[in-house]
């Protein structure tokens, strides 16, 4: 097994990286990135799987021609969900709990995962069943059943694959995107039989091989296990229901076999009305499986006696949500459906892959979403809103059109404001510098000279005639590892254009 | 080629903003800038007091420092009816950036300048293609080119097809498509230094399509994304030089760039 990127780890392997606490030891995206850059096997599968969904998406949202218009009205949907949160929140709970289901409110992932495990203990379930989840995820909620002697089994297919490999998500719609089809054949021979029905002695990484052995394995969990957890992929306040969008049916199993049922839900996964489903389910499916309608659509409002899960219960989920509500700029990030296109049109994270973000938020929205829930009191947080070169590619991708290059110029911005007042960085003094060299156009010109004076010696016979610098010294050395860098020209333009009257004077173009 | 412009007729003032990395780093892209607007009958001029966009800081975080780089922008070039850089990126910080930092500054009245300049500053394609309303400049420039379109350009400003309008209208171009064009070459600004491994693991990738092209010129609108990858196709020695798209555009066949 390839080495995967090291942090704090928990004792079954992966480390922290839900919205729980501020650890330290985690590496910065950069040192991560390094690292996982070098994982031959991953870039490849990043590269070809991200490709392919890319394609997908780019077929099946350029063929309708109202794209951005849908794109405007589900921005608008969530947007009007938020700002009075407050109002549709209490208007949900209200209707779930008409329908006849229990609503929870948690502030933390430590509440969250209180109601949890207390609700299992209530039933003495000894086991449960997950239909993917990212908020489960990102409260650790498997970590907290097990810590109370629970198992959790993850039902989801690229779920299942991470959780018997020990692993963690890489990405928010495939989690196992960093595994090709031979690792998930060694991943399924060598752990299905520690917890439960092994895979075929004979399995080969034929993908209908591999789902048949998946589909067993968790067939037997299914029909044992009687008390199941979710999230949800919008809750309505109108009618009290939630929705779930998932491609494999396992989700429905989960949703309508066991008798209990507990839903782990963000409170910025209220859509106003049923109708804004309309949109919701045109934009979703189109953004992240390329899929003109998803698969299985699971939708229920409270429980009906007789059938299905007799026992309904909606955990609303706060954990740093109403403090990135608080942030006029970055509250955009709540709009977030979890679709996933960001990272499959993202360059940053096709080749550094989803573990370097220390998050289970990887990708684009992952370096907003992510330090705006945690804080960015530490170092892999501060530097998450740097893992990104701007390039704007997510923005144009996001159906609900949350400005990620914004967001992340307005989280740079943070970070750098928490650190002014103390000893300052480097950089920062660099930045003040330049700062005051640009505030007047001599003190520009002066560097100017300094410069072309510099370039001049270089390019003279004694120094060889250099034309490009190979080596540069600190830090200037991170572009010369790999780039060469140009020697600065004799002559700034503007000195030329003094000289020359703007080439109105003598020949019309100065040649080195 | 006519001689009248729209502009020149109409007697607007036409600014150069040269750029900052464009002026010490790259002075011969201005240059062909005044040339080929010259030829057009655009006579630009070049405000002495301009220094930079400031979108450095901006984009590492430090707002607080752009804030002068924004007012001597906004003093640089408050009298002119159109601005002109040769760079998607820098005019895109303008655009897109100056009201904000503006905003942060509290400052009404600069405010209401950076919202009346924003609008008026221009990258060289659009203003040649849009306010020109000229296509083909008259340029010849023999040699098989490919185009890297810059994201700022593209996703920022939205300048579409226009520089390749241009580019094909000149005479003796042999002009190839880039592979996976709009991917982002990994350039970044200071992400360049900052995530220097991602940074390069991109360039890599773009400068892989370049050369796959078998251009002899790799051009764009942008000299900070192509000091970035011809960095690295000057490292591997590829054979490949970078050129600014408007020293393509100045070239002609009685004074070839």
């Amino acid at each position: 097994m390839r080495e995967r990127t090291t942090g704090t780890r928990q004792a079954d392997g992966h480390p922290h990286v839900g919205i729980t606490t501020t650890f330290l030891g985690m590496p910065t995206f950069q040192e991560a990135a390094r690292v996982s850059l070098t994982d031959t096997v991953q870039r490849r599968n990043l590269a070809h799987a991200t490709g392919v969904i890319r394609e997908k998406r780019a077929a099946v949202v350029g063929e309708l021609d109202n794209w951005e218009q849908l794109r405007l009205a589900a921005e608008a949907i969530k947007n009007r969900a938020l700002f009075s949160l407050d109002e549709y929140l209490v208007e949900f709970e209200e209707r779930a709990t008409a329908a006849g289901a229990t609503v929870h409110w948690a502030r933390d992932a430590a509440e969250a995962n209180r109601i949890v495990v207390d609700l299992a203990r209530a039933k003495q379930a000894r086991e449960v069943v997950k239909v993917k989840s990212m908020a489960t995820q990102e409260i650790e909620l498997n970590e907290a059943l097990q810590a109370a002697g629970i198992d959790a089994w993850e039902t989801d297919l690229a779920e299942l694959i991470v959780q018997l490999g020990d692993d963690w998500p890489s990405h928010i719609l495939v989690p196992a995107i960093h595994r090709n089809r031979s690792e998930v054949r060694e991943i399924f021979l060598r752990e299905m039989k520690k917890v439960g029905r092994p895979a075929p002695e004979d399995l080969t990484d034929d993908p209908p091989r591999l789902a048949e052995a998946a589909r067993l394995h968790l067939r037997e969990k299914f029909l044992r296990a009687d008390f199941a957890v979710s999230g949800a992929n919008f809750a309505i306040a109108e009618t009290g229901s939630l929705v779930v969008v998932e491609s494999e049916g396992n989700g429905r199993m989960c949703l309508s076999l066991p008798r209990t049922l507990v839903s782990v839900v963000g409170i910025e996964k209220v859509v106003p009305s049923w109708r804004d489903l309309e949109v919701m389910l045109q934009v979703l499916p189109r953004s992240s499986t390329g899929e003109r309608e998803n698969p299985y659509t699971s939708i229920w409002t409270g429980g009906a006696e007789g059938d299905g899960p007799q026992d309904v219960h909606i955990v609303l989920l706060d954990n740093g949500r109403t403090n990135v509500l608080a942030d006029q700029v970055g509250r955009a990030a709540l709009r977030c459906i979890r679709c996933s296109a960001c990272l499959n049109v993202c360059p940053v994270y096709e080749r550094a892959g989803g573990h370097a973000y220390g998050s289970i938020y990887p990708g684009p929205i992952g370096a907003v979403l992510t330090p705006q829930l945690r804080g960015t009191s530490s170092e892999i947080d501060q530097s998450l809103p740097y893992a990104s070169s701007l390039c704007g590619a997510c923005f144009d991708a996001c159906p609900v059109r949350i400005d990620i290059p914004s967001l992340l110029v307005h989280l740079r911005t943070r970070v750098v404001e928490e650190h002014r007042g103390g000893v300052p960085k480097p950089e920062a003094l660099a930045m003040k510098a330049a700062g005051w060299m640009f505030a007047d156009h001599r003190r520009y010109e002066a560097a100017e000279k300094i410069a072309s004076t510099g370039g001049k010696a270089l390019r003279s016979p004694l120094l060889g005639r250099k034309e490009v610098l190979r080596q540069l010294p600190p830090p200037l050395n991170a572009w010369s590892g790999a780039r060469d860098a140009p020697v600065p020209p004799s002559e700034s333009f503007r000195s030329w254009w003094k000289r020359t009257d703007g080439g109105r004077l003598g020949p019309s173009e100065e040649r080195e | 080629m006519s001689t009248t412009s729209p502009v020149a007729a109409t007697g607007l003032r036409v600014a150069l903003f040269a750029t900052c990395f464009n002026d010490l780093m790259w002075p011969e892209t201005p240059k062909a800038v005044v040339r080929l607007l010259r030829r057009l009958g655009v006579e630009v001029e070049f405000p002495v007091e301009q220094t930079c966009c400031g979108q450095m800081f901006t984009n590492t975080g430090y707002l607080d420092e752009a804030e002068p780089a924004v007012r001597t922008f906004v003093r640089a070039f408050d009298s002119y009816d159109a601005i002109i850089a040769p760079s998607g990126s820098c005019v895109g910080s303008v655009r897109h950036q100056h009201r904000d930092i503006a905003r942060r500054a509290d400052d009404d009245r600069l405010l209401d300048r950076v919202e009346a300049l924003s609008p008026r500053t221009y990258e060289l394609s659009e203003f040649i293609v849009d306010v020109l309303g000229v296509s083909d400049v008259g340029a010849y420039f023999p040699h098989r080119v490919t185009y890297h379109p810059t994201c700022h350009s593209l996703r920022m400003l939205r300048v579409g097809d226009k520089p390749l309008q241009l580019l094909r209208a000149v005479k003796g171009i042999d002009l190839v498509e880039l592979p996976a064009a709009d991917q982002c070459c990994g350039f970044g600004g200071t992400f360049a230094m900052k995530n220097a491994d991602t940074s390069i693991a991109m360039g890599a990738d773009k400068s892989r399509h370049v050369r796959d092209t078998g251009a002899e010129v790799l051009a764009a609108g942008d000299n900070s994304c192509l000091a970035h990858i011809g960095g690295l196709l000057s490292r591997e020695r590829s054979g490949i030089r970078i050129m600014h798209l408007a020293e393509i555009l100045a070239s002609t066949e009685e004074d070839p760039s």
